[in-house]
């Protein structure tokens, strides 16, 4: 079958759903690869590259829409490219599909399957596919950048010769993909970073990442993120009064604020208020990554950069991975490698549009004729129930000393109570047993004290060469049969001698092949 | 010569013993070490043939001297990767020897005892120390040989079931006679009734029935132990061999007999107990076989194993700083340590930090893997324990895991309900990539599903170790 990726047509868009490394994947598969010319151009991929993979290249769009078996692209269909579709076409884009019913119904009546990439599930699974988290990682990154480049000052704390600078202080408001992205980014530029998010699980890792959780002093049993699938869900007014005065109060500390905080298919929440940005110094930055769905600041104006009186740049761009046309193009077209990968099992070119496949299901939302969005719920919950963790208490000195203190007396305890037994039973054998066996007992005890003691100092590393060793020592046994062997009886000798020919086997064998063992041990 | 230099000889003998063991604690010392134990072992042996009532010379020398061909043979033959089986089977020898003096005792006490009743003086020297033993010292001696001969015995037939079972003679899973622990408990019992019997001078039968049963348990009760606990099974029987030695000691009234005895038994009673507690577990179930009960059931496995191939192991290997690599049996079943010892030749010559992160129980033999990686060449020093080394895994790049499983299992740490909860394991995890190398998605020797494989930073490399390996070192540089 054949993979085509026609030119995107939404107005400013620069990404592309296939690059030639991906091309060379696809092909791998079995598929054959075209492309529109000029659809790479944008991105940074010419036609000469594509070429250079094996992909074909084919002048117009009409041409592709029209030979290509399966469609990749990134942006959701034009009507125009609807109509394009046929039956048994399998369509692969962003699609929207709550915001994008009547296209989603034609594509179905046409016969062709759809797949959109932003209803691939949220489970471990598909994390190799899910093009949400690869372009909000994008735009986490590309709004530090932007903010950057408007603010005035350096993000690192520096001591110069002209003066002292001081650190810049960020704050991102939601640690989803790409306020942790964001997070990383500021940190590593070196401005001293603050993050909240509604969930408080991800405390941890947010301050994995370098940067200062914000608690709320504010107490409600926790919503498990688990249930939502990851996402945040809508909070309670008293916990949303609570964040506000929060933020309220950080607002003149703040040089750079980004906003990502977002609640599926609702509109973005205010969480930044116009006298919020009143309270900032001149020369802040707002990033609103929410712009699309309202902005979590009101003041935002959607794909525009705005100044506010008192001096403040708000930036509700939409386009960052646009922006980042080389970097965004290659991860989407990996996950869409990923997707046919899974779509393919026998690597024979074929897709095998297996509707049984959780995320295969969760993000076909046309096939065979059927609208089939809403999917079902997935039957693997996305993310494991987050586990109430115990609280391991430090101790104090005096606790740990105490335990120090009670651990030696049970250990002088145990000790004391082997010490007696083995003294009880050792005098009562004593009593019975005759001077001349006690002689010998006398010999065994200490014998077995010492080795205790010698064999705990032995290295780990040599315990194949000591078990040899041991081995070949305990065949001392042919002493016994040595002694025998001069018996007037004949079965005795006959059995002494097989037990001296035994011994001495081992003996041999045992202390050979030890030191064998360690001459090979060598120092570097 | 007289009895008196014999004793000083076996006192010479004995110290040398002891310093050739305490000389294993390092390396350099164990080369010289190993000296002293020969030379203890001539001592000992010239000591005893020079001394007093000794026959047979000439048979002696030549009995020795067709044994130590055959010793040469098997010591210089064996390859290192069945160590285990050489071990096992040198047990056995041991066992069997011992059963053999112990009958040879008690046949000499009826000889003695008939001579004495008819009046003859009786030669030989053993026979002439029995002689002179009064009754009660005779049933002491009589205690002490059937001690001997019962350990002797088990540890016979257990080594050699242990020896089939390393080797792949024998089915390695744990099999058991219907009636299991009864059968053993049973024989033990009745063996104990045999004991008493003999004591009472019920007659040499008794014996023979004895060793019959001691042969009986120690089959049963290797078999119902399964592959992977033989690091415990093969050090028990060395602790057994020893103690049978110092049983035929106290019977044979020789002191060195004694003292190598007992230091041979703590020895192997030692590593018996550092295997078990690297497994986390008591020495009774690990004997009784099987795992040990769960509290609940374990926790669910979530997410999916993802392979990798050579050529993207390679490039994280090319970028990676500090490496360790995690060594099990399946390294040695795939006779895979030369390639190991390549790879690491090759990563260490790129200036990177490469280690050898060893759990106690990896392998089938205690220590089993640093003989290996010696024998490849990889040098002592980068070869860490798990206690020096688990510190270290999240300042690292790449693990690599090869043909372990269990020991590198974070269940055993994260999920109470897991058979192996508690257990000591390398905490490759905590790393920023693992590579596991594995044959397929198979569980350990435990049957339990490890969450290592499933996680985010592990990778899966599917095929046999030393393919793998193989492949892997052509893509690097």
């Amino acid at each position: 079958m054949k993979i085509g990726t026609p030119k995107e047509v939404f107005e400013g868009e620069a990404r592309v759903a296939m690059t030639p490394d991906s091309a060379r994947q696809l092909q791998k598969l079995g598929y054959d690869c075209a492309i529109e010319s000029g659809a790479g151009e944008k991105a940074g991929f010419t036609d000469d590259a594509y070429a250079e993979a094996g992909v074909e290249i084919i002048k117009t769009a009409a041409a592709l829409w029209k030979v290509a078996d399966i469609v990749a692209k990134v942006r959701p269909p034009s009507e125009a490219e609807v109509k394009r579709l046929t039956q048994g076409k399998l369509l692969i884009s962003f699609f929207w599909p709550a915001q994008n019913k009547d296209l989603m119904e034609e594509a179905a009546k046409k016969g062709a399957s759809v797949i959109a990439m932003d209803m691939v599930p949220r489970i471990s699974r598909a994390q190799k596919m899910d093009a949400l988290s690869s372009m909000a990682n994008i735009a986490g990154y590309r709004a530090v950048i932007e903010a950057g480049n408007n603010f005035g000052r350096f993000f690192t704390g520096q001591i110069t010769a002209a003066g002292k600078v001081p650190p810049a202080k960020v704050l991102v408001v939601g640690a989803g993909v790409a306020g942790l992205a964001a997070i990383g980014t500021s940190t590593s530029l070196g401005a001293i970073t603050y993050a909240f998010d509604v969930r408080p699980e991800v405390a941890e890792q947010v301050e994995s990442m370098g940067a200062e959780f914000v608690f709320l002093d504010f107490e409600e049993e926790a919503k498990d993120g688990a249930e939502t699938g990851g996402y945040a869900s809508v909070s309670s007014p008293e916990f949303t009064a609570a964040q506000l005065a929060k933020f309220r109060e950080l607002a003149p500390d703040m040089d750079i604020v980004i906003t990502t905080a977002l609640i599926p298919n609702r509109e973005a929440p205010e969480l930044w208020t116009k006298d919020m940005v009143d309270a900032m110094k001149p020369g802040s930055v707002i990033v609103d990554l929410a712009a699309e769905k309202g902005g979590n600041c009101k003041l935002t104006k959607m794909d525009e950069k705005i100044v506010t009186d008192n001096g403040v740049t708000i930036i509700g761009y939409t386009d960052f991975p646009s922006r980042m046309a080389t970097q965004s193009s290659t991860l989407f077209a990996t996950n869409i490698r990923h997707l046919m990968t899974d779509l393919t099992p026998d690597k024979d070119g074929k897709v095998k549009h297996n509707m049984e496949d959780d995320v295969i299901r969760g993000a076909t939302i046309a096939h065979e004729k059927e609208v089939t969005f809403p999917p079902p719920p997935p039957k693997t919950k996305a993310i494991a129930a987050q586990k109430p963790k115990e609280k391991v208490k430090e101790k104090t000195p005096e606790e740990k000393r105490a335990e120090e203190i009670a651990a030696f007396k049970q250990q002088t305890k145990n000790q004391v109570t082997l010490l007696a037994i083995g003294g009880a039973l050792v005098l009562g054998a004593g009593l019975i047993a005759p001077a001349s066996f006690m002689q010998h007992f006398i010999v065994f005890v200490l014998s077995v004290f010492i080795g205790f003691q010698v064999i705990w100092g032995v290295a780990h590393s040599l315990h194949t060469p000591l078990m040899a060793v041991t081995n070949a020592i305990s065949s001392i046994i042919i002493l016994g049969a040595l002694i025998q062997i001069g018996s007037s009886s004949m079965l005795v000798t006959a059995l002494a001698a097989l037990g001296i020919f035994m011994a001495a086997i081992n003996i041999f064998g045992g202390f050979l092949v030890t030191r064998r063992m360690l001459a090979m041990f060598q120092k570097s | 010569m007289e009895f008196g230099f014999t004793i000083a000889a076996y006192a010479v003998a004995a110290v040398l013993f002891i310093l050739s063991l305490g000389g294993l604690s390092n390396q350099e010392s164990a080369k010289r070490a190993v000296w002293y134990g020969i030379a203890g072992m001539a001592i000992a042996v010239v000591a005893t043939m020079t001394g007093p009532g000794q026959g047979l010379w000439l048979a002696s020398i030549v009995l020795i001297a067709l044994g130590a061909g055959v010793g040469y043979q098997l010591a210089t033959k064996v390859e290192m990767t069945q160590m285990p089986e050489l071990v096992a089977v040198m047990h056995s020898l041991v066992g069997l020897a011992a059963v053999f003096v112990g009958f040879n005792a008690d046949l000499t006490i009826n000889m003695v005892q008939a001579a004495q009743a008819a009046g003859d003086t009786v030669t030989g020297s053993f026979a002439e120390l029995v002689a002179k033993k009064t009754p009660v010292e005779i049933g002491i001696l009589k205690i002490e040989l059937v001690l001997g001969i019962w350990i002797g015995a088990v540890t016979f037939t257990g080594s050699v079931i242990a020896y089939g079972k390393l080797a792949g003679k024998v089915n390695s899973a744990a099999k058991k006679l219907p009636g299991g622990h009864i059968l053993n408990a049973g024989a033990a019992a009745l063996s104990l009734v045999l004991a008493i019997a003999y004591l009472a001078d019920a007659g040499s039968w008794t014996l023979v029935v004895l060793t019959l049963l001691a042969l009986f348990i120690g089959y049963h009760l290797i078999m119902g132990i399964g592959g992977a606990d033989m690091p415990v099974v093969v050090s028990m029987l060395n602790s057994y061999s020893g103690w049978a030695a110092a049983a035929i000691g106290f019977s044979l009234g020789n002191d060195l007999l004694i003292v190598v005895g007992a230091l041979v038994g703590s020895s192997g009673a030692i590593l018996s107990y550092i295997m078990c507690k690297a497994m986390n577990r008591s020495f009774v179930s690990v004997i009784l076989g099987g795992f040990g009960g769960t509290t609940g059931p374990a926790a669910e496995v979530e997410g999916e194993q993802v392979p990798i191939d050579a050529e993207g192991v390679a490039s994280a290997l090319e970028e990676a700083d500090s490496v360790i690599i995690i060594p099990g049996y399946g390294m040695a079943v795939a006779q895979a340590q030369n390639s190991v010892s390549e790879l690491t030749k090759r990563l260490r010559a790129q200036g990177k930090n490469v280690r050898f992160a060893i759990h106690p129980v990896a392998g089938r033999l205690p220590g089993h893997m640093n003989v290996l990686l010696a024998e490849a060449k990889v040098p002592y020093d980068i070869v860490l324990e798990m206690d020096e080394i688990n510190d270290d895994f999240p300042d690292t790049d790449v693990v690599i895991v090869i043909g372990s499983n269990d020991i590198v299992n974070p269940a055993a740490q994260d999920d109470p309900n897991s058979p192996i909860a508690g257990m000591p394991v390398l905490e490759c995890w905590k790393a920023k990539n693992v590579f596991v190398s594995k044959r397929g998605q198979g569980t350990g020797y435990s049957g339990i599903e490890n969450p290592l494989f499933f996680k985010d930073n592990t990778r899966m490399f599917y095929g046999d170790a030393k393919k793998s390996l193989d492949e892997l070192l052509s893509k690097l540089p």
